[in-house]
Formats: C-alpha cells, structure tokens, sequence
C-alpha cells in the first residue's frame, strides 16, 4: 500500500491534526479561567466596577474559547478506540486510569460549575459566583494534570510491567505513574506555558484596545495583570523546560539528540542555532553553534559528552533489534527551535511591556499616567517613546497574543514526533498501534470530517472572538451591581427576565 | 462477586446516568421543532437545559474513560469496530455543543436558524444512534478470535438494531416532553404534557416490540423483571402525565430508562460483547477487562467522585429548579 495513504500515516495524521487543533483551546482555557477568577475576585473584595467589567469582558472570551475546548476534548476520548484499537488494548491497564480520573474529577467540575457560572449571575451571591470559577479553574488544572501523567507515561513507562500470557502492559504502581519526574516536570512546563499563553492574550487585546484609546480603564488593569502574568509564567516556562531538557536527555537522548541535529557524540557539546542537514548521510551540511552550551543544558555543565543521534540509532538497535529509531530530524530541529523562539518572544515582549508601561518606578512625576488614560511608553525616566516606536510596540504587544499558541502546538508535535517510532517509548512501536480492523476509507472519511468541520468551527470561533473583542467591556446594569444575596436570587417578581439566556 | 463484576455494573450506572441526563437533553433538542411552535417557545426549551447539558454530556465521556480504563479490550473493539456510527456521533455531539453557546452570540436571522437546525438534527441522530449501537451490542455482531470487529458498517443495521434506534430516539423525546411539562410555564406547558402523551404511547409500542424480542432472544428472569419494571414505569409514567403530576411523570420516565438499560446490560452478563461468529470469541468481563489491581484503583476513585459528582449536579438543579416560561427570554443578550 502507498506509504503516504497507509492506514497508520492517515492515524497519525488525525491524531495531530485534531490534537493540536484541541490544543489551541486548552492552554488559553486553564488560563483564563484562572484569570477571570482572580478579576472576578477582586470585583468580590474592592466593588470597582472596572473588575466586573473586566470579568465579563473576559469572561465571554473564555466562554467562546472554552466551548470549542470542550466539544474537541470529546474527540480525544475515543478516538483512542477508532484508530489505536491495539494501543487501547496493549495499554489500557495503564493508560485508561488517568483518563477515567480526569473525566469523574475533571470533566464534571468544569462542566458543571461552568453551566452555574454562565447562568448564575441573577441565582447565587456574589462569592458564591467567584467560587464557581474557581471550582472551574481547578477543574481545568486537574484535567492537565490526569492527561499529562497519561502521556508521561508513554514518553516514560513506569510502574508497569509486561504480562505475557495477556500480552499487554498491566499497572503495578498508579503512584509511580502520577508522581514520576516525567510527570511532575511535563506539567509544571505545560501549566507554565499556559499561563504564558492566557496572559500574551490578555496582553494583545488590550493593547489593541489601548492603542486606539478606548475602554481604557478595564484595558489598563487587563495589560498589567496580563503581563505580570507574562513574564512570571515566561520565566517559568524557560525554567521548566530546561529541567525538562535534562529530563529528557536522560529519559529519550534519541529526541533531544534530534532537537538539535547532533548526529554524533561530541564533548563539550554545542548547541546548533542553525543547522541543515542530510538525513540520509547522517551529517549536517551546515552548522551555527554555540560551543558548549549542548552539554550544559543535558547536565549542567559545560564539557560532557552527549550522544548523537548515530549513536542513540546504535545503541537503540542492540537493545531493541534491527531497525531505523531515528525520529524526523528536521520537524524534531525545527519544531523545538519554533517553540523556545515564540515563546521566549512572547517573554521578551512582555518584559519589555512591564518596564515601558510602569506606574512610578524611575518615572518622572510628568510622566505618570491617572487611570483613565492609556500608559506612557516610557523607556527612561524622563524619555517615552516616540509616536512610530509607541505604535511598534502596541502592535508587537498584539500579535504576541498568537505566539504562544504557535510555540505550544510545536512543542506538541516535537515531542510526540520526536519519540518516533514509539508510541510508548521502548515498548510499543506506533506502527503496531494502529486498528487492524480499521480501514483506510474509514480513516480517511474520519480525518476528512474532522477537518473540514474544525476548520469550518475555527472560521466561525475567530470571527465570533473578533466581534466580542471589538465590541469591549458591556456596560454594566443595576442588577450586575447588585447581585443577590441568597441562592435563588432576592426578586420576588415572577416573570423577571433572566440575566443570562440561551 | 470479583472486581470486573462489579465494573461492569459500574460502567453499567455510567450508561444509565448518560441516558436518563442527556436522554432528556437529547428530547429537548428534538422538541425544538416538534413542540416549540417560534424562536421563543424554542428559546425556552433550550433553556430548561441550559445550565446542565454540558454536565450531562459528562456521564459519556466517563462511561468512555471508565470502559476503556476497566474494560480495555471492549473499549477498543466497540470504537474500532462501529466506527462510522460513532464518529457521525461525535460530529453531532460537537456541532450541538457549539450550537448551544454560539446561537445567542449573533443576532443574523440566518445564524440563528443554523444553529437551531443544527440542534435538532445533532440531538434527534445520536439519540437514534446510541439505540442502534447498544442493540447490537447486545444483540452480538461479527467479532473474530482475535477480538476484532470483521463486519461492516451495513451488519450494523440489521432490523433489531435499527428497532433499538427508534426506541432510544421516542424514548428519549418522551422524557425530553416530560422534562418540559416539568420545566416550564403557560401554553408550552400544556403542549409539552399533550405531546408527552402522544410520544408516550408511541414509545409503549416500540418498547414492547423491542424489549420484548430482547427477552425472547436473549431474556433470563432478571431481564424480564427489569422489562416489566420498564413498561410499567411506562404506564406509570403516562398516566402521571395525564393527571397533571408532572414531577411524578418524570421519575417514572427515568425509571423508564433505568429499566430498560438495565434490561440491556443484564441480558448482556457476562459478555461485554458477544461475537455472532463463535460463542467462543465472546468478549466477556473476564477476558475483557483490566488486571485486578487497575480495577481496585478506580473502585477507589469511582466509589468516591461518582456520589461527590451526584452532590454538586444535584445542587445544580436545585439552584436553577424554578419554571421558565416565555416571558424570562430576554430579548437582547
């Protein structure tokens, strides 16, 4: 059968295509649902309108945003069982648990709390409202949590062991699976980069605001909480991932090995800043390097040797029999390359953003802004940026808003590509993964479908976003400054509207 | 009793509760173009389900997660196998969803109507569909002995099957009626209760006719108790209905439910999946399901999330019990 249509390519197609899709919703939902719960906590605690302003402002975004999060998420369940029916029975002694974790803890503490939520602005008290949200937020974050142990296991197997006689993997040790380096490490990283992620969307939408002068109030405490948020979880971000390099030098050398195209062994190390290689000679045809940074990021030092890819590929082959264990170098290379780079843009950009937009420290007393209108750039004391230069920045602080998104789905697609031919590592080859059963017309109508309907909804979502954008901050009612005080609502008038309706 | 005993009537409680939950939900959506006569009667019945559905839509990704994580093999043959029906299912799963959150957020006559179309038609197909998958479930299908599903997608619509769609379908419309007789006030009210009859009794004949050739085909005494619970529910369910009792009615259309999926899961015991080739291939708790230690874990973490969830769902109702009617859609949004 023609490789390109092979059942198992046409798998891994529509694995990543609807599991990157579905990834572009997940970060910015554990995010904003956190951030809009700590507005709305602070609408709570101080009563400034421009908090409340700002949660429901937000808070519609996070709703178009989560609602698509929510329908491709369904997806994900079981289309384990349609294309990977045999990973599904090697692993589901193991793989199986965490999913289910996250669907009894997870999936219904979001669900739920977020139907009270949406509709429960004219039913419960204000705190009670507030810790709605926060119930969701925390479902969001245990959701990351169950999913990235399930995945941590197939880049790391652990506390499992090979049954024989049922041929498949069988759990020995759930604890081990949910509290393993892997684990502990990958969700720090992706809650970071969520964070990041949430926070360069807040960051860009009220600069977009800002820039034209507009809704300034609300867009001003946005941009801060945005980018404080930016540059902490940047940092994070940075830091989590370089442990997480380590981890994976030890855990899978083959793909870091593939992330920077070192075809061998070298002592120190270099890290590759650009590289264009010949996969078939096994060789790079041209090199930029950094002279022993490589080794320092795989083990803290600046002179220990790290295997290339020509030796993982050997020593792969004594330990697992004949074969090719080489991932894809170029999507491994570059796709860790497009990660580090628009994350760490999105981190630069937000730095930048909270020292030119700062309130009083080292700011002349003329230059200090009230809160009604937008903040100087000002990038000395007595010095703000010119008109070009204020725009530049305005601009660059709005597109950031998509950067995250562009790092996050080729962190994805490194790390999964880049533990090919696995599909769980030393254990399970992905081509024995996929459903026998199965057809390749089948396959092919389930990812032309998907497809098709996930860009026909990727269309109607980010014209929805941009409609709600523009539109800013609602105006905010009698009733919105005045929520009930218990369950039900206070009105004794029957046939009340409801605030919020389908 | 072992391990995978009691997982399969777990798994068997998380099927129930999706049903009896999104049953209802599933109705709502068909009665949006059954009883609802404009935009706004529509609007009211979307509501009466506004703030649950997404939870509801839970229990399914549950009983998917649960099943694969307990019954691995039967997850993987039942995905791989009926994959066409199920993948129409999640199409309609994630176009109502969106429909649902996205219908108010324009107000373009044209997008309105699309999405309404959409919710009718992706509530009325997984309704009818869940009914075919479970009755070939139980009912056996081409499973050779290497657990994989060989037959097509047409052996999937064999004449029982289809006859289990169309009582899902009427069943599910008929606890969605009577959820509406429930939830909402003045004209719709009355016409949710008069259209509950009319889907009641068609729901009685299909129910007889396809539980009752479930009994003769695959019945024990067990499975004929619940069929009888489930037709008397029934009964009871419209004449409740009749009288006016609307809270009274829609427990026993649960109760209808409960039953009647009972009924499948027990003639079901204890294969998970019979193979219509070789009794031989059956996939059954034992030589389906996961080790013990797996099946202890999530005893744990059902045994205490599952009744936690029922807690916080049920409050949910709680809050938003009162009746909605016309006059509480608010023109602009």
């Amino acid at each position: 059968m023609d490789l390109a249509l092979a059942p198992e390519t046409l798998a891994r197609w529509q694995f990543g295509i609807t599991t990157v899709y579905h990834f572009l919703f997940v970060p910015l939902t554990i995010s904003l649902a956190a951030l809009v719960a700590g507005l709305e906590t602070a609408w709570v605690r101080t009563g400034k309108e421009k908090y409340l302003k700002a949660t429901k402002f937000w808070g519609k975004l996070f709703l178009i945003n989560i609602a698509m999060g929510v329908v491709t998420g369904i997806v994900q369940e079981f289309q384990f069982g349609m294309n990977w029916s045999d990973y599904s029975r090697f692993v589901g002694d193991v793989f199986g648990a965490p999913l289910a974790f996250e669907a009894l803890i997870a999936f219904f503490f979001e669900s739920t709390f977020i139907g009270l939520w949406i509709f429960g602005w004219d039913k419960l008290p204000k705190k009670i409202h507030c810790f709605c949200m926060w119930m969701v937020s925390i479902g969001t974050i245990l959701s990351a949590y169950f999913i990235l142990a399930a995945n941590s296991w197939m880049q790391h197997p652990v506390g499992y062991k090979y049954n024989a006689a049922t041929g498949r993997a069988e759990l020995t040790d759930f604890w081990k699976v949910l509290t393993q380096d892997t684990t502990l490490v990958v969700v720090f990283h992706t809650l970071t980069a969520a964070f990041l992620t949430g926070a360069a969307f807040m960051v860009g939408i009220a600069a977009y605001h800002l820039m034209r002068k507009k809704h300034v109030k609300v867009m001003r405490t946005s941009l801060r909480l945005g980018l404080i948020t930016l540059v902490i979880a940047g940092a994070l971000t940075a830091l989590s991932g370089d442990q997480l390099g380590k981890v994976m030098f030890r855990q899978q050398p083959m793909k870091m090995a593939a992330a920077e195209a070192l075809w061998d062994k070298e002592a120190p190390a270099p890290f590759s800043v650009f590289a264009y290689g010949d996969v078939d000679k096994g060789h790079n045809k041209v090199a930029i390097e950094i002279p022993g940074l490589l080794s320092f990021l795989a083990h803290d030092d600046f002179s220990s040797p790290v295997p290339g890819i020509n030796d993982v590929n050997k020593s792969e082959q004594q330990k697992y029999g004949p074969g090719d264990y080489r991932p894809n170098i170029p999507v491994a290379y570059w796709g860790f390359r497009w990660m580090i780079g628009f994350g760490m843009a999105s981190f630069a950009i937000g730095l930048a953003g909270l020292w030119l937009t700062r309130k009083k420290f080292w700011l002349a007393p003329g230059l200090r802004t009230g809160d009604e209108e937008p903040p100087n750039l000002a990038l000395t004391k007595n010095k703000v940026l010119g008109v070009r230069l204020s725009k530049a920045y305005w601009s660059l602080a709005f597109v950031t808003l998509g950067f995250p998104l562009i790092a996050n789905s080729w962190g994805w697609i490194f790390t999964e590509m880049g533990r090919q031919p696995w599909v769980v590592y030393g254990v399970l080859k992905t081509s024995s993964a996929v459903s026998p059963g199965v057809s390749q017309g089948e396959v092919l109508t389930s990812m032309t479908v998907f497809t098709l309907l996930y860009a026909i909804l990727a269309v109607i979502e980010v014209r929805l976003l941009v409609k709600y954008v523009k539109a800013g901050p609602p105006e905010l009612t009698d009733d919105d400054l005045n929520p009930p005080t218990r369950i039900g609502g206070d009105h004794t008038d029957a046939d009340r509207p409801m605030a919020f309706s389908y | 009793m072992e391990l995978h005993d009691i997982w399969f009537i777990l798994i068997a409680v998380l099927w129930t509760g999706y049903f009896f939950l999104e049953g209802f939900d599933f109705g709502i959506g068909v009665l949006t173009k059954l009883l609802a006569r404009d935009r706004r009667e529509r609007r009211v019945l979307i509501n009466t389900i506004g703030p649950v559905w997404d939870g509801n839509e839970v229990w399914l990704l549950s009983a998917g997660g649960a099943t694969f994580a307990a019954f691995p093999e039967w997850y993987a043959t039942l995905f791989s196998g009926f994959y066409l029906p199920l993948l129409l299912i999640l199409v309609c799963l994630i176009v109502r969803g969106v429909a649902f959150e996205y219908r108010v957020k324009r107000d373009e006559e044209r997008w309105q109507r699309n999405w309404e179309h959409a919710i009718f038609w992706c509530s009325l197909l997984p309704a009818f569909l869940w009914g075919v998958a479970f009755g070939n479930i139980v009912h056996g299908v081409r499973i050779d002995a290497h657990k994989e599903y060989v037959g097509s997608v047409l052996d999937l619509l064999n004449p029982y099957a289809l006859l289990g769609g169309l009582v899902t379908l009427s069943l599910f419309t008929f606890h969605g009626a009577v959820f509406a007789s429930l939830k909402t006030l003045g004209d719709i009210r009355e016409r949710a209760r008069r259209t509950a009859t009319v889907l009641g009794l068609i729901t009685a004949v299909l129910a007889v006719g396809f539980l009752g050739w479930t009994q003769l085909d695959k019945g024990d005494t067990s499975s004929l108790v619940a069929m009888i619970v489930a037709v008397l529910a029934l009964a009871a369910a419209l004449v409740m209905n009749r009288l006016g009792r609307e809270g009274w009615s829609f427990a026993f259309s649960g109760v209808t439910v409960v039953a009647a999926v009972a009924m499948l899961f027990l003639t079901l015991f204890p294969n998970v999946m019979p193979s219509s080739l070789n009794e031989s291939y059956n996939l059954t708790v034992s030589n389906a399901s996961s080790s013990a230690y797996t099946l202890k874990i999530m005893t744990w973490c059902a045994g205490i999330a599952t009744p936690v969830v029922l807690l916080y769902q049920g409050w949910t109702y709680w809050v938003f019990r009162k009746r909605i009617g016309t006059q509480h859609i608010a023109d602009a949004h």
